[in-house]
């Protein structure tokens, strides 16, 4: 089996390079962007098998866009979109509902502070591993 | 403690006493604005008397059923749409139909919530909805006081807050979990960017600081004969350490006959702003110069670094508060986005003016005049 390609887009470096070696130690290949900007350009080369955003970067919603051109491209590739949003400011996303899921496009929706092992064991069901 | 009114609208006393039960001791807190709610509940087992409570108690959230025995709870909630009645309604729906969904929705209600439902669910519902009521409650009072403070700023805030909080929290559970290994060594990097991200945090609360006493107006000004020059070597002084890492030049040219009244704070803060920032986007080997002038009816002071400088578009969105330049050259510099905010502020109560001179890659000048 050759091994999963993960895209990781996060403007904070520091949770970034977290994020980064925690997905490198569940035995991904993991390629990194800290901006909405260099995700796009990486997601046209790095052809990922999965791909983790942060929802805002340089826009509000970088994570939603990030996640449309991503499901463009290739709807097949999950998507999980991480945030603080909801402890922060009350709001509520969540992708049970069929009418959030047409505008989300995306496959799952993390809080910020997700345990590594919660956010493998959600990696290996999307990818169906 | 506040009080949100709520109406539950059912003919099933069951449900009603059931909701109230549920209800009736429950608190929703929201810990970052530090303030809870309680429930004030009233009952109507018809919609024609729901409606009169409505337009007698006012309640904020009403909990409607639609199978009732005279009007329909849709046709309530046509009348509250059609009188501009100030409530938020929960449907309480037996069985999901989508007719039903999409004509309430059309007709305003905020959600649903199915029957049957555990406590928990109910609670879960109207946490949201009593959150949502105190952060329109929470802004408008804010647009009506007047003050500058938005809801916006608030929320930006705590995202800016919490991220160094974050990041630091990830580092400690790497290093509890001994993800790198026993060896201290190995965590270097981690402890130095922790450090790092408490620093930027430590600016960010002083500006922030520096901005509640300008927007709450309680630090009284005092204006006084003030050295415009004393300040501004006060100002060197203190960003000379981190000037000379980068073996950054200072040079402060004074030209200046008299001294201007001001609040001696308020113009520390200017020079404090102006000048950290020509030192922290310079480049190496660079300089600062740091000019004072004046004419009959105002003070000049012009800053001008030989930095990373800055694009039209981005000269444009500078004062704004939380706003960063992002960019390659930037992305190594920590700052809070306040400080050009809180000296835009500065000058105003000065009916000064700032302007901004700058060329991507080569440098950028400030200069900010003072009415005499």
């Amino acid at each position: 089996m050759n091994t999963k390609k993960i895209l990781i887009a996060d403007d904070d470096q520091d949770l970034l390079l977290q994020m980064e070696l925690y997905v490198k130690k569940m035995g991904f290949e993991v390629e990194t962007a800290d901006s909405q900007k260099e995700a796009e350009e990486k997601l046209n080369n790095f052809n990922p098998d999965l791909c983790i955003f942060d929802l805002m970067m340089e826009n509000k919603d970088s994570g939603f866009i990030l996640s449309y051109k991503s499901k463009k491209k290739n709807p097949e590739v999950p998507v999980i979109i991480i945030s603080a949003v909801t402890a922060e400011t009350g709001m509520n996303f969540s992708l049970e509902t069929d009418a959030n899921h047409t505008w989300m496009k995306a496959d799952l929706f993390l809080e910020k502070n997700v345990r590594a092992e919660q956010l493998h064991r959600e990696m290996n069901k999307l990818m169906r591993l | 403690m506040s009080v949100l009114k709520l109406l539950i609208v059912d003919d099933e006393p069951g449900i009603r006493s059931g909701i109230t039960r549920i209800l009736r001791n429950y608190r929703v807190d929201y810990p970052f604005l530090n303030e809870d709610f309680k429930f004030e509940i009233f009952e109507a087992e018809t919609g024609e008397i729901g409606l009169e409570v409505i337009k007698d108690k006012k309640p904020d959230i009403v909990l409607l059923d639609n199978k009732l025995p005279g009007i329909s709870g849709i046709e309530l909630l046509e009348i509250i749409r059609k009188d501009h009645l100030d409530v938020y309604v929960m449907m309480i729906t037996s069985f999901a139909s989508l007719d039903l969904a999409v004509r309430a929705t059309k007709n305003g209600a905020y959600n649903f919530i199915p029957k049957p439902f555990t406590p928990n669910d109910l609670k879960t519902a109207i946490n949201e909805l009593a959150k949502h009521l105190f952060l329109k409650r929470v802004t408008k009072k804010m647009q009506e006081s007047g003050k500058e403070v938005r809801f916006q700023f608030l929320s930006i805030l705590s995202h800016e807050l919490k991220s160094p909080l974050n990041a630091i929290d990830g580092y400690l559970k790497l290093m509890k979990d001994r993800q790198l290994g026993d060896n201290l060594e190995d965590y270097s990097e981690m402890i130095e960017r922790s450090m790092i991200r408490i620093k930027g945090m430590r600016s960010l609360i002083m500006d922030l600081l520096d901005l509640t006493k300008i927007e709450s107006g309680k630090k009284v000004q005092q204006i006084e004969s003030v050295d415009l020059k004393e300040i501004a070597q006060m100002a060197i002084n203190t960003m000379e350490p981190m000037a000379i890492q980068q073996n950054i030049k200072l040079i402060l040219d004074s030209k200046l006959e008299s001294n201007i009244q001001a609040d001696i704070d308020e113009i520390e803060i200017i020079f404090n702003n102006l000048i950290s920032n020509a030192v922290k986007y310079n480049k190496e080997n660079g300089t600062v110069r740091i000019s004072l002038t004046q004419n009959a009816n105002e003070y000049k002071i012009s800053v001008k670094d030989t930095g990373i400088g800055m694009k039209q578009e981005d000269v444009d969105k500078l004062f704004h508060e939380f706003t960063r330049i992002r960019n390659e050259k930037t992305k190594h510099i920590s700052g809070s986005g306040l400080g050009l905010s809180i000296l835009k502020k500065m000058i105003d109560k000065y009916n000064g003016k700032v302007e901004v001179n700058s060329v991507w890659g080569e440098g950028t000048e400030f200069i900010v005049s003072l009415k005499m």
